[in-house]
């Protein structure tokens, strides 16, 4: 059975304040989010699920910049951090989140945040909710601050 | 301006989608725990495999997820990882060993490790097979999280998957789904 189906795509053409996944099929088993050439001129972008502002995120995740390799934690968060530059060629952001539709566990993802010229993150996610991911929201901590040519796609992975 | 991508013509499913990306199988575990997943009778027909799972341990116990191949349960992998654990960054590696995939396994009852295993030229006869993953898993406060490189010295095809803690039992709804790209 062949998978891996684009949902939606969308490409900046001007700066926004957000991009938000709605309606998201509940019909896969995990969802892949791709945000390729990120730049917000905050140098980071909140990522959200079902628009869900409360304390319910945290992460554990590695970093090598070329010199060194660290790790670090964000606990009782708001949101999740994403990666972005503040100009010229953004991060690519790439997204696994697992069982995303299960009414059962809290949700966790699995990301790689890549920027050549400066270094190679990678992240463990948590949500601390069991409800059903029905929307994806990115956004920019002040302003319109995500810039135009940013990407933003989202694939839907069905198991058999 | 913000942008709100309404998806409401996709009710779900993947039906019609061309995609060399081709699920092959899906285990959850149920109520009562399993000692171990395999997938058997792997088709040769695919480039690469993976594993995408979500994983949980009921009882307390750091403990890795091992995974091995075509029954071959003896010292004949060798691995090498990258693991962050919120405060520093961990290397390490074991030659001739048991393939620990990831560790520890999450045993908060809801909360799931996750897990994705590529599995490189599977079906090759001429070489050893790589497999590379990312895993880890996140508390709210602890947790690990890494990269992992690791090596079957066979060249046998993988015809054969085996996914385990290296003691005790998943619990119910852990979940693998391997996947075949052509």
């Amino acid at each position: 059975m062949s998978t891996y189906t684009p949902i939606a795509t969308q490409t900046l053409s001007s700066a926004a304040a957000s991009v938000t996944f709605s309606s998201i099929p509940q019909g896969y088993t995990d969802l892949i989010l791709v945000v390729d050439n990120l730049v917000d001129t905050n140098g980071y972008c909140y990522l959200r699920y079902n628009n869900d502002s409360s304390s319910n995120y945290s992460r554990t995740f590695i970093v090598g910049n070329g010199s060194a390799a660290n790790s670090y934690r964000s606990s009782n968060q708001t949101q999740i951090d994403f990666n972005a530059r503040t100009s010229g060629t953004g991060y690519l952001n790439k997204m696994q989140i697992m069982n995303y539709s299960n009414n059962t566990t809290y949700k966790t993802a699995l990301i790689r945040s890549d920027m050549a010229s400066a270094e190679s993150d990678a992240f463990v996610t948590l949500w601390r909710s069991t409800s059903a991911i029905t929307q994806i929201n990115i956004i920019s901590p002040s302003g319109s601050g995500i810039q135009s040519g940013s990407t933003f796609t989202l694939y839907g992975i069905l198991a058999a | 301006m913000s942008l709100i991508l309404g998806i409401l013509a996709q009710s779900g499913g993947a039906a019609g989608s061309a995609s060399s990306y081709q699920s092959i199988a899906t285990v959850t575990v149920g109520s009562g725990g399993a000692a171990d997943v395999t997938f058997t009778s792997i088709p040769s027909t695919y480039t690469h495999l993976q594993i995408r799972g979500i994983i949980n341990k009921s009882t307390a116990g750091d403990v890795a997820m091992r995974m091995s191949f075509n029954s071959d349960t003896g010292n004949n992998y060798t691995y090498h990882f990258l693991d962050g654990n919120g405060s520093s960054a961990i290397a390490g590696g074991s030659a001739n060993d048991l393939f620990d995939v990831f560790y520890p396994i999450s045993t908060t009852s809801s909360i799931f490790s996750g897990a994705i295993i590529d599995i490189l030229d599977y079906a090759n006869t001429n070489k050893y097979k790589t497999s590379r993953v990312l895993a880890g898993t996140d508390l709210n406060g602890s947790g690990r999280f890494g990269l992992k490189s690791g090596l079957w010295m066979n060249t046998n095809a993988i015809t054969s998957i085996k996914l385990n803690p290296s003691s005790g039992n998943f619990s119910q709804y852990s979940s693998f789904a391997l996947y075949g790209i052509l």
